[in-house]
């Protein structure tokens, strides 16, 4: 790895926010519902919704239910309910994730759409795009792609709070407990 | 003696009773029991967690809701689900037993869901299993004799939660036949582990194990002075095909002295909960204007019974 990430250069989580509301603005509309992946999608897809003033009620999605590593794993602990409220049929959507990695949990996410309907569109809207995709997924909005992938061994999270705002939004690397 | 529910790492192997469960799994499938119960209102009512997983439920007693209940539980998980009811002749049943668990099992069987008429048949499937060192299939004990009855303890115990929150601060009464009821015991089980403040049990006494006081409850005959204010009210149905003898008068006195009536109902708190394993007997343990009244949360137990068996067979079923 010629340029390792650490915390101090990881881009501010708060400014990539502002950066993927100016790129997203001219594409929505009232039609356009925004469905954040648990945890830290369902976040960042809440500060979309209000700086966006999106009118289609927000969405949220858990994909336990759908993940590919159910019989490696188990089912996964702390699965919560999917809130779908809106028609999925004819709807166009825009998944929000923190940060995009394997695109495992996207394909994931979209397969739990499809038990609610069939929606004229699905978009990906992410943070950060680490690399190391396995599967043919990419984000329509992006704020920001790092310049290597980060190795398997480093996790890449979205955190709450912990400063002045109970909603600031900031980026953490931590090391992957099982890796 | 080792839990033969919970295998070396701590994890749930079979769901046999919930006796002895630890509080964490108890509590686990109730978490997990949530989310499942949202995939009822979704237009496609299926998950892929089960694909290509087959579940036998082996009935050698008959009963069409807990089967259908199993049956549709396993379908929205995808699983391919076999049905046998299967007419024991009372003769040599352990050995025929385990006969059809090693034909099924070499139909490469992942899960039973087993329904006996004698307490123990699944603790008997189970142990065989281990002992033939056939670990990757699951045992779901789903009622055996007057033993146990865990997913319908588990169930009511997700009802509860639903509707009062908190176990620690409850009241709650069991009416009825707790003598022949694996699903009472199942209850008062799992009620033990998750710390409901008291648990009452109403019956007379030819209605009631000997030494009933020893599973930590507390006992009433009257029914006026056990209802006074519970927070929730199990009634359990007058198991006529397991009398034997002369237990109680006639249905019609049971109902008198121990039938739930709304003028008893009045003497539980105002936002008590009323609930029945099904299937009822009206006008001999419940008054239809209780069975359908507003404290009644019947049917929406068997809404949730659903939810709580996706997510058990869903945490046997999961590697590791």
């Amino acid at each position: 790895m010629s340029k390792a990430h650490t915390l101090a250069n990881l881009p501010d989580a708060e400014t990539l926010l502002a950066t993927l509301v100016k790129a997203m603005r001219p594409h929505v509309g009232p039609a356009t519902a925004l469905v954040g992946i648990h945890t830290g999608g369902v976040w960042l897809a809440e500060r979309l919704h209000t700086a966006l003033g999106l009118a289609m009620p927000l969405g949220s999605i858990d994909v336990s239910f759908h993940r590919d590593d159910y019989s490696s794993k188990g089912l996964h602990p702390g699965a919560k309910a999917s809130v779908i409220p809106f028609d999925v049929a004819g709807a166009q959507i825009v998944l929000v994730d923190d940060v995009l990695y394997t695109g495992r949990t996207i394909r994931a996410a979209m397969n739990e759409l499809y038990d609610y309907g069939r929606p004229d569109r699905i978009d990906l809207a992410v943070l950060v795009d680490r690399g190391g995709r396995e599967l043919p997924i990419g984000a329509r909005y992006c704020a920001y792609t790092l310049a290597e992938p980060l190795p398997d061994t480093q996790e890449l999270v979205l955190a709450r709070g912990g400063g002045q705002a109970q909603s600031l939004l900031s980026l953490m690397l931590k090391e992957r407990p099982d890796a | 003696m080792r839990n033969p529910q919970i295998n070396r790492h701590g994890k749930l192997q079979h769901l046999l009773t919930t006796e002895g469960l630890p509080r964490e799994i108890i509590t686990t499938i109730l978490d997990a029991a949530a989310p499942f119960a949202e995939v009822a209102e979704r237009e496609v009512k299926k998950l892929p967690l089960m694909r290509g997983k087959s579940i036998f439920n082996l009935f050698f007693e008959n009963s069409t809701r807990t089967r259908t209940t199993f049956e549709i539980a396993a379908k929205r998980l995808s699983a391919d689900v076999i049905n046998l009811n299967i007419n024991t002749s009372s003769a040599a049943k352990g050995e025929t037993l385990l006969d059809t668990v090693d034909n099924l099992s070499a139909m490469q069987a992942d899960m039973f869901v087993v329904r006996h008429a004698s307490s123990g048949a699944p603790y008997l499937i189970a142990e065989h299993l281990a002992a033939t060192g056939r670990d990757h299939i699951h045992v779901v004990n789903a009622g055996d004799g007057r033993h146990a009855h865990p997913t319908q303890g588990l169930l009511d115990m997700y009802t509860i939660r639903h509707y009062k929150r908190d176990f620690t601060s409850l009241t709650v009464a069991i009416v009825g036949d707790v003598l022949h009821s694996r699903v009472a015991r199942s209850q008062i089980h799992a009620m033990t582990t998750l710390g409901v403040a008291e648990i009452r049990v109403i019956a007379p006494q030819t209605l009631l194990p000997t030494n009933v006081e020893r599973m930590g409850v507390r006992v009433f005959h009257n029914i006026d002075e056990g209802l006074r204010g519970v927070d929730v009210v199990m009634m359990l149905r007058l198991q006529n095909e397991r009398m034997q003898g002369a237990l109680l008068p006639s249905p019609q006195e049971y109902f008198k002295s121990y039938g739930l009536t709304p003028e008893r109902l009045a003497l539980a708190k105002p936002d008590a909960i009323v609930m029945h394993p099904g299937p009822m007997n009206r006008g001999v343990e419940i008054d239809s204007a209780v069975a359908d009244g507003t404290h009644a949360v019947i049917l929406p137990q068997v809404t949730f019974g659903i939810a709580v068996r996706m997510a058990v067979m869903s945490m046997l079923a999961g590697g590791a």
